[in-house]
C-alpha cells in the first residue's frame, strides 16, 4: 500500500544553501521525501537539522537553491516544545481546536488513539511529558496531512518512552500512508524505524537504508563506532517488529 | 446619577478596558510588558511634536508609538539584551518628550494630563477618536486570534499552519499602538500598560482558556474603570490613577481569595 505513490515528491530539495549572518550553516543539500515513507535526518548540535525543518516550513529563506513542495501538501507539524507558562491557561481540548475546524467527537476520538483520552479537559501545563508529546501528534494528525514533520519530538522522554512515540508514529503511518520526516540525535531508537536515514552535517554525509548508514564509516567518524552497537542492540529486541516492516516498505528507498 | 461628562469618562474608560483585555493577555504570554511600555513612552514624545506640529495628538502619538516599535525590531538581537535595549529606548524617549514638550513656551499644557489620564476632560470628539480605535483593535484582535495564540505557542508550529507569524506580530505591534494612542486621554501614558497587564493577571486566577482570560480580563477592566470614576468622584482623586489603583486593589484581593481557597480545599 505504501508503493502505490512512491514516485511522488511530496518535498523536492535542490541545492538548498541557508546561511545565518556570514556563516553557512547548510550548503548544497539535495533530499526527498516521497508518499508514505519515514525518513530520519540525523546529525550532531549545529549540522543544520533545524534550519532544515524551517526552510520547508518557509519559516527561514533559504541563500540558494529550490524546495518545491507537492501542490496543497498538508504539513503536520510536532514542535519539540511549546513556549507557555502558567500565565497562558489552556486546555488540552481548546489546544486540540487550535487552526483545526473540527468536532469535539473527533477531537476526542484522536486523543483516545493517541492513548491519552482522560486528559481532554486536564490544563496542558499540568500534564506529563509522555502525555504532552501524545497531545501534539495527537493534534499534528487531526488535520490528515500528507506529511508530518517532528523536530526532536522525544526530547524530555526516557529510552522506554521514546520507543512508545515512535511506535505510535508507525502506526499513524500504517493507518494514515502518511509520509514522515524526522529530526533528531536519538539515534538508537530512531534508526530502526526508518526506512531512510539522512547524515547530516552541513551537507548531506550519508544515507541509505539504517543498516547502510549504520556501517558507513563518516557516520562511525561522526558518532563514534559505540552506537552501532546499541542500534544492534535495540532491533534484537523488536526484531519481529521493525525488521518486518522495514522490509516491507524498501522499495520505496 | 452621571453628569454628562461623567457618561463620556465612563465610556471613554470602558472602550479602553474592552480593547487592552484581548491585548493585555497577548502582553502577559508573550511577555511584551517592557515593549509596551516604551511604546506607550515614546507616545509622550508624539504627544510633544504633535503639539509643537499642531497635528492631532492622537496621529501623533500613534506615529511616535509605531516608530519606536520598528526601531526597537531594528536593533533586537544586536549587541544589548532586550530588557536593556527597550529600558534605554522607554526612558530616553520619555526623557525627550518631557524637555520637547517644556519649549512649547507659548502653550499652556498641563503635562499631568497626558502622563496620568485626563478622562474627565474626554470631549465627544475624544469619545469618537477613542471608539473608532477600540472597534479597531478588536476586529483585528478576533481576526488574528488564533493566529496570533499558535504563533504564540510555537512560532513553527503556525509556519506549518500556513500563517505568517511575522505578519501577526505586526498586526499585534499595531493594535499595542492604536490602544496606547487613544488611552492617553483615559489614563495617560504612564498607567497605560497597567491597564493592559493587570486585568489580564487577575483574570489569568479564574480562566482556563485563552478566551475566558480575555473575556474575565474586559470584565475586570470595565469595573475597574467603573469603579475608579465613582472613587475618583466620592474621594475627589485624580480619575486615572484611581482605576488603576481599583484594578489593582482586585488584583490583591482575587489572589488572596484564591490561596486561601486552595489553602481550605487541600
Amino acid at each position: 500500500m505504501c508503493g502505490n505513490k512512491s514516485s511522488m515528491n511530496l518535498i523536492r530539495i535542490e541545492n538548498l544553501c541557508v546561511n545565518y549572518g556570514a556563516k553557512a550553516v547548510l550548503h548544497g543539500v539535495d533530499l526527498n521525501v516521497n508518499a508514505g515513507e519515514i525518513v530520519t535526518v540525523v546529525g550532531p548540535n549545529g549540522s543544520g537539522k533545524t534550519s532544515l525543518l524551517r526552510a520547508i516550513i518557509g519559516a527561514t529563506s533559504p541563500q540558494k537553491g529550490k524546495i518545491t513542495l507537492k501542490d496543497n501538501l498538508k504539513i503536520g507539524y510536532v514542535p519539540q516544545r511549546l513556549n507557555f507558562d502558567s500565565s497562558l491557561p489552556m486546555t488540552v481540548e481548546r489546544f486540540m481546536h487550535l487552526s483545526n475546524n473540527i468536532n469535539k467527537k473527533e477531537c476526542f476520538t484522536a486523543l483516545e488513539k493517541a492513548g491519552a483520552p482522560d486528559i481532554f479537559k486536564s490544563q496542558i501545563s499540568q500534564i506529563s511529558g509522555g502525555q504532552f508529546q501524545r497531545v501534539l501528534l495527537a493534534r499534528a494528525i487531526l488535520n490528515k496531512p500528507d506529511i508530518l514533520l517532528l523536530d526532536e519530538a522525544t526530547q524530555g522522554l526516557d529510552q522506554p518512552g521514546s520507543a512508545l512515540f515512535y511506535k505510535h508514529i508507525e502506526d499513524v503511518r500504517r493507518e494514515t500512508n502518511c509520509a514522515i520526516l524526522m529530526i533528531s540525535h536519538d539515534l538508537h531508537v530512531v534508526m530502526s524505524t526508518s526506512d531512510r536515514v539522512i547524515c547530516l552535517n552541513g551537507h548531506v554525509c550519508c544515507s541509505g537504508t539504517p543498516a547502510s548508514v549504520a556501517s558507513d564509516p563518516e557516520y562511525k567518524a561522526m558518532f563514534g563506532a559505540g552506537t552501532a552497537g546499541t542500534l544492534a542492540l535495540y532491533q534484537h529486541h523488536h526484531d519481529h517488529d521493525h525488521d518486518h516492516s522495514n522490509k516491507e516498505v524498501e522499495p520505496n528507498a | 446619577m452621571l453628569d454628562d461628562f461623567m457618561t463620556r469618562a465612563v465610556l471613554a474608560g470602558i472602550g479602553v478596558a474592552l480593547a487592552a483585555a484581548p491585548l493585555g493577555c497577548f502582553v502577559v504570554w508573550r511577555r511584551m510588558a517592557y515593549f509596551g511600555e516604551a511604546i506607550a513612552h515614546a507616545a509622550i514624545l508624539g504627544v510633544a511634536i504633535s503639539l509643537m506640529l499642531q497635528i492631532s495628538v492622537f496621529a501623533g502619538a500613534l506615529m511616535v508609538a509605531l516608530l519606536m516599535a520598528w526601531i526597537v525590531t531594528l536593533l533586537s538581537g544586536k549587541n544589548y539584551a532586550m530588557d536593556t535595549l527597550l529600558g534605554v529606548l522607554a526612558h530616553s524617549s520619555l526623557a525627550f518628550g518631557l524637555v520637547f514638550v517644556s519649549f512649547l513656551s507659548g502653550i499652556r499644557i498641563d503635562l499631568m494630563a497626558y502622563l496620568f489620564g485626563d478622562i474627565l476632560a474626554v470631549s465627544q470628539y475624544d469619545l469618537a477618536v477613542i471608539w473608532l480605535g477600540v472597534i479597531l483593535v478588536l476586529l483585528l484582535m478576533y481576526w488574528r486570534w488564533s493566529a496570533l495564540l499558535i504563533s504564540t505557542l510555537n512560532e513553527e508550529m503556525a509556519y506549518a499552519s500556513g500563517l505568517n507569524p511575522k505578519r501577526d506580530k505586526i498586526i499585534l505591534t499595531l493594535s499595542l499602538a492604536i490602544t496606547v494612542a487613544v488611552a492617553i486621554k483615559v489614563v495617560g501614558v504612564l498607567l497605560i500598560i497597567a491597564m493592559l497587564i493587570i486585568p489580564a493577571a487577575s483574570a489569568r486566577i479564574f480562566a482556563r482558556t485563552p478566551e475566558s482570560m480575555a473575556i474575565i480580563a474586559a470584565i475586570i477592566g470595565c469595573l475597574s474603570a467603573f469603579g475608579g470614576l465613582e472613587a475618583a468622584y466620592i474621594f475627589d482623586t485624580p480619575a486615572g490613577p484611581t482605576i488603576v489603583c481599583i484594578a489593582a486593589i482586585s488584583f490583591v484581593t482575587f489572589n488572596i481569595l484564591s490561596f486561601i481557597y486552595k489553602s481550605i480545599r487541600q
